[in-house]
């Protein structure tokens, strides 16, 4: 893939611990599957940083070769790809995704 | 911007021989579904690969024809 976008995206996943590339913004998502990730992430009071890819199309489609990943959303934490809605869901709910918060220094709210 | 349900479960079962396959339509369009997919190929595997073998078994489907798609899948 482009190394220039690839630069880009290592950029955005270095700088935020948790970050969600996501279709609209986490106050306004264009998506139910966006919404449905960003919502479990608000819920436990996680500190995010949303990546709107449709604002910028390079993104959009170097994250899904980036991630080896067809979909979005997907979910970064401290640089680890953790999936997209289905695993983060799924995660959530047999509480996986907050050991993995635990396990990686985040703080977040039960 | 579509795919027939029978097409979806006849291309996962093509790449997964074993799967057991069940899909609903969820809005009713053709484009918004969700499947749950038995498979021993899927034992041992993190949930990010077992995803990953369901959207390879989709060839370039996945975000093409096919809009959404909720994977739930199970090892056997």
């Amino acid at each position: 893939m482009d190394e220039a976008i690839k630069k880009k995206i290592n950029e955005l996943i270095e700088k935020n611990d948790v970050c969600l590339f996501m279709k609209g913004t986490p106050d306004a998502p264009q998506c139910g599957f966006s919404l449905a990730v960003s919502n479990v992430l608000k819920h436990l009071n996680v500190n995010f940083k949303g990546i709107n890819v449709l604002e910028d199309n390079e993104i959009r489609e170097g994250i899904k070769m980036f991630s080896d990943w067809p979909t979005i959303p997907q979910l970064y934490i401290k640089k680890e790809f953790i999936g997209g809605c289905d695993i983060v869901k799924e995660m959530f709910e047999k509480k996986e995704l907050q050991t993995k918060l635990s396990e990686k220094k985040i703080s977040y709210k039960n | 911007m579509s795919i027939k349900q029978v097409e979806l479960e006849k291309l996962i079962k093509q790449s997964i021989p074993d799967a057991e396959v069940t899909i609903k339509d969820l809005a009713g369009d053709e484009n918004h579904y969700s499947a749950t997919i038995k498979s021993k190929i899927f034992n041992g595997k993190s949930k990010i690969e077992q995803h990953k073998i369901v959207y390879k078994s989709l060839k370039n489907k996945m975000g093409n024809e096919l809009h959404a798609l909720s994977i739930n899948t199970e090892e056997v």
